[in-house]
């Protein structure tokens, strides 16, 4: 047998077309036909009512070929003029609210589309957007947690107080057991805003076949099926006469799950009415202020411990800005208030959220998808306790850890998927110890001592989380080995830099012995896999590489069986290694998989030699029909995988951090991360998503913010201004230990690994920053000048 | 309502192509979208982010910050052509694949560009060199560890190349 390829650091296949400019991106979709570019006028103001739109300026420029605005869409169909679909509904929600493709009487946020331009190139779409004439009657916007609230104003009139949602869940009577409790703290805490700022912002194009009377549109989307059912109900479209495919994507980290965007319609709609392909690219200013953002939460923690700092009970209230509307439902703040607990048991947990409307960009996941303002509120309160007691940090987080003999654990509490909150396997004790002595937590305070002696400062953080990954419902897989010998599998989520071409390669060259080469997989198109979900919650891996894992099984037997037929051999003596099927132990006596693809499809005519060896006069029995009854022509697997609830990945993050006495410049000395996804499929992949992840939680921590000012206007809407790390802000080497207990609930053993090295980053920054100068962090993220401040303040 | 065109003559990897376009055309769209080379990509338009990142008379441009009709008379290379004339990788190239230095591989072209140039100025850079070559371009997937090894095993590969085959002209293809 050749050596498995699961758990092997194997060089990505799809590289190579990246590394030589030769990938496709939805902009670079149709480049050599002649299409025509879309520009959308978005709101410049926060909260307006929408007067008059004149877009007469706009016709006579040569090179426009269409304007849109909310009166032209009931002329597509009567739904284009709806709102778009709220894809999540809960029946804490409400008052769920979202927006129209284009904006109808009112505008609720600086961003929101308002009218659609179709032209000749972007350059003349974006001259034309700058003539239409709209007259606006100001609103005064709501801006803030506080203000949303306070609900002096309202963002919409008939949502009272400006929340969409109340949502409590209770296990045991946290309030009654913290106020027995021999000692209580109170936190109050928030976390800014940021957003995913993936590289490529958000693009489609479309073209309307009228040969075919068929719709295919290309879209930097994380679900190629949702977006595929939204635009053929919008559209007034057959199911079937719609294809989505998804290319390659410049990164996604949440922004791209939600859909349909208003331009996902509008181009495909434009597409149709003008008959001609049309393409829509966002730009980075478009992408701040009309794409999604998330994190933004403000938090009231009430907790009960013993002498220990043993949890007796958790009481939390927060408060989540969800922004101007709810196309994405609860499921940020749901993860939050049920992903807080982490590996810990709390005896007793209330947890209240409300979920407000502000005049801002949207909010829906952003990589963790509110793990992280979970996370945050755990640890911290951990760290409050232990401070409290005099006790090290780490010993307080293990006296309330889920102990390895107790799973599967319930937390008793409703999960984002609608099962109940139950962990499958871990070992966070095992990971503490593991996590203590990568960082050298133990040593730390020598070496703390030692740097005051020099006048430096330092401080060490810890933070633990737990993340449920791979939820359902489910994906699916299509194995096919052609007559070449060549396998060619589809999944139908979409990828966007995770590398599923080559992991899901392993794991079919592992359970088909064929060659790793030999296999190619795609992934978002609806063509090949009309049934999918998507690319989200840490879910690919375990989803699509168990289905297509289940898939090949099926394929493999039916060539078993097929072979173990030309063969004359029991299927039981047969192994494949690089595409060949041999006898054990008689190499000589062997088929190779494509032979077996031309056995298994008994064709008519016969074009070349394989095909000869199959027509349905040369092989099979002639006394039995050419294709058996439960039987069907060719050398496919298919099938899906849907588990019963979500796998339970975890981790803990440490860092050590330097801060200037003079200037509080915070400076990252060590960071170090230990990580359980259960089984690696390719552990390189696997410490390029960690890496990943904590670049993005150090921007988070400690220089990403949106900042808005009182009247609804994004200040920092460009790569001046909102500050994404660059090399020189991340740490200058990352170390990471793997824990390894495997998932029960599906064949591979796996959990998801994508969002991980994210979740504790606000959490393990604020600790060690707090620990470097003796100051309490409420506040997240944290710049110099805020440090500095802080010290003034406690001065 | 009518713009002036103009007539711009741009060598591009060692090709010359003939373009009428405006004076506003950016060279970055004059390069994905009059002669079809998408491998430069645009992440910003307003140059910080450096994925558009190419070289100009051998030197890394901002191709988002520069008109096409201001590239008359430069030689340019993009990302395709820092591919060996055989079609094999560059030894850039080579080097990302080896270190996983790229996941979505949208600011990619941008990072190998830079490098290119940066390592004909400096082949044997220090740690330090090798992070401050990279510290203009902004990645949103890797969290750069992986390109600052690439930077490294380039150097490596260059190395290798140079003592190999002393007349080889690293990364260019023209």
């Amino acid at each position: 047998m050749t050596t498995k390829l699961m758990g092997q650091k194997v060089q990505r296949v799809e590289d190579q077309r990246f590394l030589r400019g030769l990938g496709r991106y939805v902009d670079d979709v149709a480049v050599e036909q002649d299409v025509l570019h879309a520009a959308v006028l978005r709101s410049p103001h926060a909260h307006a009512r929408i007067v008059d739109i004149d877009v007469e300026a706009v016709l006579d420029i040569e090179g426009v070929h269409a304007v849109f605005t909310w009166d032209d869409l009931a002329s597509c169909t009567p739904q284009m003029a709806e709102p778009l679909p709220l894809l999540i509904p809960h029946p804490a929600l409400t008052h769920g609210r979202t927006q129209y493709a284009l904006a109808k009487d009112e505008v609720n946020y600086v961003g929101e589309a308002i009218a659609f331009v179709v032209a000749e190139d972007r350059y003349i779409a974006e001259d034309a957007v700058g003539r239409i004439r709209v007259d606006y009657e100001f609103l005064p916007p709501v801006v803030g947690i506080d203000a949303a609230r306070a609900a002096k104003t309202l963002v919409h009139d008939d949502v009272p107080g400006n929340v969409g949602a109340r949502m409590e869940q209770n296990v045991g009577d946290a309030p009654a057991a913290i106020a027995k409790a021999p000692h209580r703290l109170e936190l109050d805490l928030t976390i800014e805003r940021s957003a995913c700022m993936p590289m490529e912002g958000r693009g489609t194009v479309a073209r309307w076949d009228p040969d075919l009377n068929r719709l295919q549109l290309w879209t930097s989307t994380q679900t190629s099926t949702g977006v595929r059912a939204a635009v053929a109900v919008k559209l007034g479209l057959d199911l079937g006469q719609v294809d989505v495919i998804t290319p390659d994507v410049g990164g996604g980290f949440g922004v791209k799950i939600n859909h349909p965007w208003p331009e996902e319609l509008l181009v495909p709609m434009a597409a149709r009415v003008l008959g001609r392909t049309v393409k829509f690219t966002e730009d980075r200013r478009e992408h701040f202020i009309s794409s999604a953002h998330e994190r933004g939460q403000v938090q009231h923690i009430e907790v009960g411990f013993d002498d220990d700092g043993r949890l007796l009970g958790l009481n939390v209230e927060f408060w989540h800005d969800h922004g101007a509307y709810t196309p994405y439902g609860l499921i940020v703040p749901i993860i939050t208030s049920t992903q807080l607990l982490g590996p810990y048991k709390p005896h007793n947990y209330r947890v209240v959220f409300e979920s407000l409307y502000t005049n801002t960009v949207i909010v829906t996941p952003y990589r963790g998808a509110g793990r992280p303002q979970g996370c945050y509120a755990m640890e911290r309160t951990m760290d409050a306790i232990a401070a409290y007691l005099g006790k090290d940090r780490a010993e307080v987080r293990a006296v309330n850890f889920i102990q390895p003999d107790e799973f599967p654990y319930d937390q008793g509490l409703i999960f984002q998927d609608g099962r109940e909150l139950e962990y499958d396997s871990g070992d966070y004790p095992a990971m503490l110890e593991k996590t203590k002595a990568l960082v050298g937590w133990d040593e730390f305070p020598a070496f703390k001592a030692e740097m005051a002696a020099q006048g430096r400062r330092v401080g060490i953080g810890l933070a633990c989380y737990v993340e449920g990954t791979g939820v359902g419902p489910y994906e699916g897989a299509h194995v096919h080995i052609e007559t070449s010998g060549k396998v060619k599998v589809a999944t139908g989520l979409t990828t966007q830099g995770q590398g599923h071409a080559t992991v899901f390669a392993q794991l079919v060259a592992d359970e088909l012995g064929v060659k790793f080469e030999d296999v190619e997989v795609v992934t978002g198109d609806t063509r090949r896999m009309p049934y999918a979900v998507g690319t989200f919650a840490s879910r690919a891996a375990v989803m699509s590489g168990s289905a297509i894992h289940l898939a090949a099984k099926r394929a493999k037997e039916k060539v078993l069986k097929i072979a173990a037929e030309a063969l004359e051999a029991s299927e039981d003596d047969l192994e494949i290694v690089d595409g060949v099927v041999s006898v054990k132990g008689s190499p000589g006596t062997s088929i190779d998989l494509g032979t077996v693809s031309v056995l298994s499809n008994p064709l008519r005519y016969a074009f070349d030699e394989a095909s000869k060896a199959a027509t349905q006069f040369s092989v099979g029995d002639p006394g039995k029909p050419p294709v058996a009854e439960d039987d069907e022509p060719g050398l496919e697997g298919k099938d899906f995988y849907s588990p019963e609830r979500a796998t339970f990945a975890s981790g803990m993050h440490a860092v050590i951090v330097e801060t200037d006495p003079e200037t509080a410049e915070i400076t990252i000395l060590k960071y170090a991360v230990v990580h359980d996804c259960g089984h690696l499929i390719n552990p390189m992949i696997v410490e390029g998503q960690i890496h990943g992840g904590v670049a993005q939680g150090v921007g988070g921590a400690l220089y990403e913010r949106m900042a808005y000012d009182e009247s609804g206007q994004l200040l920092n809407a460009s790569f001046m201004d909102f500050l994404m790390p660059y090399v020189t802000e991340v740490p200058d080497g990352i170390d990471i230990d793997h824990l390894e207990t495997p998932s029960p609930l599906n064949p591979l053993g796996i959990k998801g690994a994508g969002e991980a090295g994210v979740i504790p980053s606000a959490a393990v920054f604020a600790a060690a920053i707090e620990d470097a100068e003796g100051l309490t962090i409420k506040a997240m993220p944290i710049s110099p000048s805020e440090l500095y401040a802080l010290r003034l303040e406690n001065s | 309502m009518t713009e002036e065109l103009h007539d711009v003559r741009l060598s591009v990897n060692g090709n010359t192509h003939e373009i009428r376009v405006p004076a506003r055309r950016l060279l970055s769209d004059a390069l994905r979208h009059d002669l079809k080379l998408t491998g430069t990509h645009v992440g910003c338009e307003h140059g910080v982010c450096g994925a558009c990142t190419i070289l100009v008379d051998g030197n890394p441009m901002r191709s988002c910050l520069m008109f096409a009709v201001s590239a008359e008379g430069s030689e340019i290379t993009t990302v395709e052509g820092l591919t060996n004339p055989d079609g094999s990788l560059g030894h850039v190239q080579q080097a990302f694949l080896e270190c996983h230095g790229l996941q979505c591989g949208f600011c990619t072209p941008g990072f190998l560009t830079t490098i290119t140039a940066g390592l004909r100025e400096n082949p044997t850079p220090t740690h330090e060199e090798a992070r401050d070559m990279i510290a203009g371009n902004l990645c949103r997937c890797t969290g750069y560890q992986n390109i600052v090894k690439a930077v490294e095993r380039a150097a490596e590969l260059g190395f290798e190349t140079d003592a190999s085959a002393p007349s080889s002209t690293t990364g260019s293809a023209s």
